[in-house]
């Protein structure tokens, strides 16, 4: 991957944070730890590797993104207000009742692909689109992205056997693993034990990759590409509220409001990576 | 009648519909939950090898699989016991599947006592009370093998998701086979002036004898057949209850949430008569030799149809 398309896609993932920002705002409630740690991976896969279409989301052949942790939803509405699936307007009326945006992905928003939220569901339904998309010899890929927390439910596992059964490999899952659930860390409420062994233990091929790294996260989803017979989880290190100093490796940020202050700190720190990015580009561009 | 039909097993007309649904859209495929001998979806899988997909024992991944075929322009049929597809996968339809209306069909399989033997685990007493309590959901309830295949073809037109109950046995035909079908229809399959009896499934059955045994002692007793639970056909359910002197519902199922519920609320603002309902009565059911032993002690019989039309009635 070039320089310059990853300062780029950086970039794009700080821009993600802003609007993840804007729709928690000051004073409401919303889930900035699980949104944050996603921001690089969402802006690989919908301004890089995914083939979409945001004047027909329908498109039969669209490459597809599910949130099976259905709470981040937040980062998949910044990308798609990006992208023009809606006008962006839209952030700021999120989760009321005169908006558009639910707060757990609901099929009323353009290039929302299903009924997300209620955990575990999420693989289930993809592996579903990638069984339906073989038998109509399509070549459009799906993506599902788990939480580290949510693979204590059970389904996920029932469709991790299921997927290697029907040797699916136009299927690739990521599991976000932040480490951090709702209520503290993983390995303290709910131990989901060793994550990568579990998933190869299961037939699938796993690529572990730091998950705020923008060459490392495309380099997996091109591995997968290649993968045949079976399908790819990539298991994506990350930080829970990535990018927010007051919110990163802490479960208080999961699903919280901010303060006016925090508010401003925040958008301070993310204008500041923002600037650091853009001296950086600078810099390659003169060489 | 999509298929000719030589068997009074619902089941089996389930099972040979699916098969001409099959033949009729490529873009029918069927799950199973490895009970396809029982479910009759084994000849899916015969006819059609590559769009059967055996889940295994595991019907919560199995509805929301559903949920990625109908996203991605299939009509996917969920097949299990009626237990296990409502209960064990209810979760999934209310989210996945109901909140987006998405056209999936659910066959709960074994329904009711109807599978006598395995008792109270694998009977299903609640299956109509949660898939109606589902805001989009559609709720069937076949009397016989040719309702069955009526049903099976207009299925297809429903846009949202579909749950059909199908009895294990074999049922004796009440349905007049030329007479046209559409979800919803209400079958007035005995005239009568002095009470009304609304049952669903095998119960229509008990029903008819029951006006028979009535008839004998002069009440004049109207039996209909109401095998679209939902949405409920509320104004045919109003017209029939008019100037009767006892009302009475019948129902392989619990009184609590079914058709008796349904018929109640259907009739909640108009003056009517005293309302009877015969069902289980909020209790699970058991193991037992036979069909009709199990019917039995559960109250679902002829007698306690009639018995309730007398006390309705007065007399």
């Amino acid at each position: 991957m070039q320089a310059e398309k990853v300062v780029e896609l950086k970039k794009t993932a700080l821009r993600l944070r802003f609007n993840v920002l804007e729709m928690i705002g000051v004073g409401k409630a919303g889930h900035l730890g699980g949104s944050s740690s996603l921001a690089e991976i969402t802006a690989v896969l919908y301004f890089h590797k995914m083939r979409v279409n945001p004047k027909n989301p329908k498109d039969p052949n669209r490459d597809r993104f599910l949130l099976s942790k259905g709470h981040a939803v937040l980062i998949q509405y910044a990308a798609l207000a990006e992208l023009g699936y809606f006008p962006r307007e839209e952030l700021k009326k999120v989760k009321t009742l005169e908006g558009l945006l639910q707060g757990h992905p609901d099929m009323k928003t353009p290039g929302i692909e299903a009924v997300t939220g209620s955990l575990g569901q999420g693989l289930s339904i993809a592996t579903g689109m990638s069984l339906a998309l073989r038998l109509d010899k399509n070549p459009a890929r799906v993506h599902v992205i788990m939480g580290d927390g949510e693979l204590s439910e059970g389904q996920l596992w029932e469709a991790a056997m299921a997927a290697v059964n029907f040797k699916v490999d136009n299927l690739v899952g990521i599991v976000d693993r932040n480490r951090i659930q709702a209520t503290g860390p993983v390995v303290e409420v709910f131990n989901t034990g060793d994550i990568p062994a579990k998933w190869k233990a299961f037939g699938w091929n796993v690529i572990e990759i730091d998950g705020h790294d923008i060459p490392q996260i495309s380099a997996a989803l091109d591995e997968a590409e290649t993968i045949k017979g079976r399908p790819t989880v990539i298991i994506a290190n990350t930080v829970k509220g990535k990018g927010f100093s007051f919110a990163e490796n802490t479960a208080a940020y999961h699903n919280a409001a901010l303060t006016e202050e925090l508010y401003k700190q925040a958008q301070e720190e993310l204008r500041k990576q923002m600037s650091e990015l853009e001296s950086a580009g600078k810099v390659r561009g003169n060489i | 009648m999509i298929i000719k039909l030589e068997t009074k097993s619902l089941r089996e007309a389930y099972g040979l519909c699916l098969v001409e649904l099959g033949k009729r859209n490529k873009d029918v495929v069927a799950l199973e939950a490895d009970l396809g001998k029982s479910t009759r979806t084994v000849l899916f899988k015969e006819a059609f090898p590559e769009r059967f997909f055996e889940m295994g024992i595991a019907e919560q991944n199995m509805a929301s699989t559903a949920t990625g075929f109908a996203l991605t322009g299939k009509m996917p049929f969920v097949n299990s016991f009626a237990v296990f597809a409502t209960g064990r996968a209810f979760d999934q339809i209310r989210n996945s599947i109901c909140i987006p209306k998405l056209k999936v069909r659910i066959c709960g399989s074994s329904c009711g006592l109807s599978d006598f033997g395995d008792g109270k685990t694998h009977q299903s007493v609640e299956d109509m009370a949660i898939m109606r309590a589902l805001p989009n959901m559609t709720v069937l309830s076949p009397v016989d093998a040719v309702e069955t295949v009526m049903m099976m073809e207009a299925l297809v037109e429903v846009d949202g998701p579909v749950y059909i109950r199908i009895n294990r046995n074999d049922l004796p035909i009440v349905t007049p086979e030329n007479e046209p079908y559409k979800i919803g229809k209400t079958w007035e399959l005995r005239k009568g002036k002095d009470a009304v009896v609304y049952a669903t499934g095998y119960m229509v059955k008990k029903a008819l004898d029951a006006a028979e045994e009535l008839a004998r002692e002069g009440i004049d007793v109207k039996v209909l057949n109401v095998s679209t639970i939902k949405p409920l056909d509320t104004k045919t359910i109003i017209a029939h209850a008019k100037g009767m002197k006892g009302i009475v519902t019948a129902e392989e199922h619990t009184i609590m949430g079914g058709l008796g519920s349904a018929v109640a609320e259907a009739l909640r603002k108009e003056s009517h008569a005293p309302i009877e309902f015969v069902g289980i009565k909020d209790t699970f059911g058991t193991s037992a030799k036979a069909y009709e032993e199990i019917l039995e002690a559960y109250g679902l019989t002829a007698k306690a149809i009639a018995d309730a039309v007398r006390s309705t009635v007065g007399k």
